[in-house]
């Protein structure tokens, strides 16, 4: 245990995903022998990202706007909607140049242990974006787990009575695993090779 | 195959060790707690990628280090390979092969197996059954290292499920209706990946029976003979053989068992029989998870009936049948007569095992012999004599049978040295 200021920080740090208690400890003291600029920076980008970015309205994507980027680009398809869990999936997905439609982005997959059913998801939004009939095509792009795959059946299920092809992305993916450890060249592969699941 | 190099750096007791090992019997000797299981328990780490002695991969590291590091040479055939294991508990351990670049760890599976004999053995017949299932599903990962990923896989599954009873019992109880979905896609996942457990399970059995009941015969005097069942929780919700489960496995040992499809039916509706069970108590109450592997002796079962003596006879014939489905004993001419691996139960889809050349698993017989009477002992020692390779730990020298003492060394704290 360390005086006052230092522990806060480590408590705050340690709180972070992927820091456990040692790593913070490491944090703190670099933090704390750094160059008053470089934490003046750190500092200015922690609280620009709060005040600036925020969550699309359309897709739940993170954006600095109403809509984000990707849902305001007019020269992608508004027919296929590629489905995944976090913000960051979207960054791996755009990685692979694969696919040129629009992302809905879940925050999550459902998870018991951790709570989370399909109510906590962003799914209410995503069925009323396929309400006008205009998605052909829904892509299943959650993490090759168990939840992932959970939460893929589950929305196939909702999915495929409206009419609307939902596919899944092809096995290949290391398993078990998060969609964003996936190199390009696999996922690439992945999309091209989805299968249909329902319709 | 064969070990034919250890080395470890900050691996439980040892800083940094070598030792050159042999084809053919190796004895390991020295007073407890001077790090004889250590060093066998490494070779086990290789093989598995786990522990028999604790579930977690923190004990493994040396006290105050941060990572420990397992390197082994295996001699198989007439080409050998090198397995390098960096154990970083909390973080993703490392492997590489043949000093190449890292690898999934799963990737190490399949290139050195062993078969391990310890005191603790004796939980095998006496004990509960997680260890029984145990002993199958490591066998079956053994025999087919992809599997490894599908008993991961459907152990998550039956705890998100067993959460999602527990909610389930939460909204009951504060009288609100639930809605049964989500359940339903848990139920589906389960049932899909326990069916592949269970068709693994019961067509591994099949394979087994013949090699357990010949093996029991050669260790004890054959006072009686040793039989395999299993007793399924999804089985007898439903049909009329008692309930007591054992009608997937076919009386008849040369019998293919139901099909994973079939199976797959038959854990459905045998969870939706137990559904409002289950949703009272929030426990997934149907699948391999909570089956157990029936042993019995004479038509009695062996737990609670066999004496010290039998279940331990019983306990080793388990082990011995595992070395010979693993390929053991089939070209090294096993004095008393193993025979070649038995033919497969037909029909089986999983069940392809292509174990390589030079097949013949590491034997480690982990303090053992002290457990044992004389006649056992003699007899179990020479069952093991020919293997290709063996390792024996004691406490003594005397606790070795002189057939397994061609290769000796003596480990004293964290030092491991060659006896002349
Ligand atoms: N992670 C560890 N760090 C340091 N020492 C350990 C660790 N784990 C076990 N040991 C020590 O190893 C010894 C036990 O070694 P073991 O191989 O089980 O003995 P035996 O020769 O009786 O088989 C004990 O002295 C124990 O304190
Ligand atoms: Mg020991």
């Amino acid at each position: 245990m360390y005086e006052g200021a230092v522990q806060d920080l480590i408590d705050e740090l340690g709180r972070l995903p992927g820091v456990g208690p040692k790593s913070a400890q490491r944090i703190a003291f670099h933090l704390l022998a750094a160059d008053a600029g470089d934490v003046r920076r750190l500092v200015d980008a922690l609280t620009e990202v709060k005040a600036r970015v925020r969550f699309c309205e359309v897709c739940g994507n993170v954006a600095e706007a109403e809509r984000c980027r990707i849902c305001l680009d007019p020269r992608r398809s508004d027919e296929v909607i590629c489905v995944v869990e976090e913000p960051k999936d979207v960054v791996a997905i755009e990685r692979t140049r694969e696919f040129r439609g629009r992302y809905h982005v879940l925050g999550g997959a459902i998870n018991p242990i951790e709570g989370v059913g399909p109510d906590d998801l962003r799914t209410a939004e995503l069925m009323s974006r396929l309400a006008d009939g205009v998605v052909q095509e829904v892509i299943l792009a959650t993490d090759p787990n168990v939840e992932g795959e959970a939460t893929a059946t589950y929305l196939a299920r909702l999915i495929g009575p409206m009419g609307i092809t939902v596919s899944r992305l092809a096995s290949g993916l290391p398993v078990g695993g998060d969609l964003e450890y996936a190199d390009e060249v696999t996922l690439g592969r992945a999309f091209e090779g989805r299968r249909v699941v329902g319709r | 195959m064969y070990v034919s190099h250890l080395s470890l750096l900050d691996f439980r007791s040892y800083a940094a060790v070598d030792v050159e090992l042999e084809p053919g019997p190796n004895a390991f000797v020295g007073r407890n707690g001077q790090g004889k299981t250590n060093l066998v328990e490494a070779i086990g780490y290789v093989a598995t990628l786990g522990s028999h002695r604790v579930a977690t991969d923190a004990p493994l590291i040396r006290a105050g280090a941060p990572r420990a590091l397992v390197r082994t040479r295996i001699v198989r055939g007439d080409r050998a390979s090198t397995v390098e294991l960096e154990i970083t508990p909390g973080k993703a351990n490392r492997a590489r092969i043949n000093r190449g670049q890292p690898v999934r760890t799963r990737d190490v599976l399949g290139i050195l197996r062993t078969v391990l004999f310890a005191p603790e053995d004796l939980a095998l017949v006496k004990g509960d059954p997680d260890g029984r299932r145990r002993f199958l599903d490591q066998l079956v990962v053994q025999l087919l290292p992809r599997t490894a990923g599908l008993l991961g896989d459907y152990d998550r599954v039956v705890r998100q499920r067993s959460a999602l009873l527990k909610s389930l019992r939460g909204l009951r109880a504060a009288g609100r209706s639930a809605d049964l979905t989500t359940l339903e896609i848990w139920d589906a996942k389960a049932a899909q990946l326990g069916a592949q457990i269970l068709a693994m399970r019961l067509q591994l059995l099949q394979a087994l029976r013949p090699l357990v009941a010949g093996a029991y015969e050669q260790v004890s005097d054959a006072d009686g003979a040793a039989e395999l069942g299993y007793r399924a929780s999804a089985a007898g919700a439903g049909d009329d053989d008692g309930g007591d489960g054992r009608a997937l496995l076919p009386d008849d040992p040369g019998a293919a068992p139901p099909s994973a499809a079939e199976l797959e039916q038959a854990l459905l509706a045998a969870m939706a029989a137990a559904r409002s069970q289950e949703v009272e108590r929030g426990v997934t109450l149907v699948g391999p998870h909570r089956d157990d592997l029936v042993l019995t002796l004479g038509g009695l079962p062996a737990k609670g009936y066999a004496s010290h003596g039998e279940s331990w006879s019983f306990a080793l014939a388990l082990r011995l049948a595992s070395y010979r489905l693993l390929g053991g004993g089939a070209d090294a001419g096993d004095a008393a007569g193993a025979a070649t691996p038995p033919a497969l139960p037909a029909g089986g889809t999983f069940w392809d095992p292509d174990l390589g050349t030079d097949a013949d698993p590491v034997l480690v017989l982990d303090d053992v012999f002290a457990e044992l009477d004389v006649r056992r002992r003699e007899r179990l020692a020479e069952l093991v004599a020919p293997a290709r390779q063996v390792l024996v730990t004691a406490a003594v020298p005397g606790d070795v049978p002189p057939g397994l003492l061609a290769a000796r060394f003596d480990v004293t704290t964290g030092q491991v040295r060659r006896a002349a």
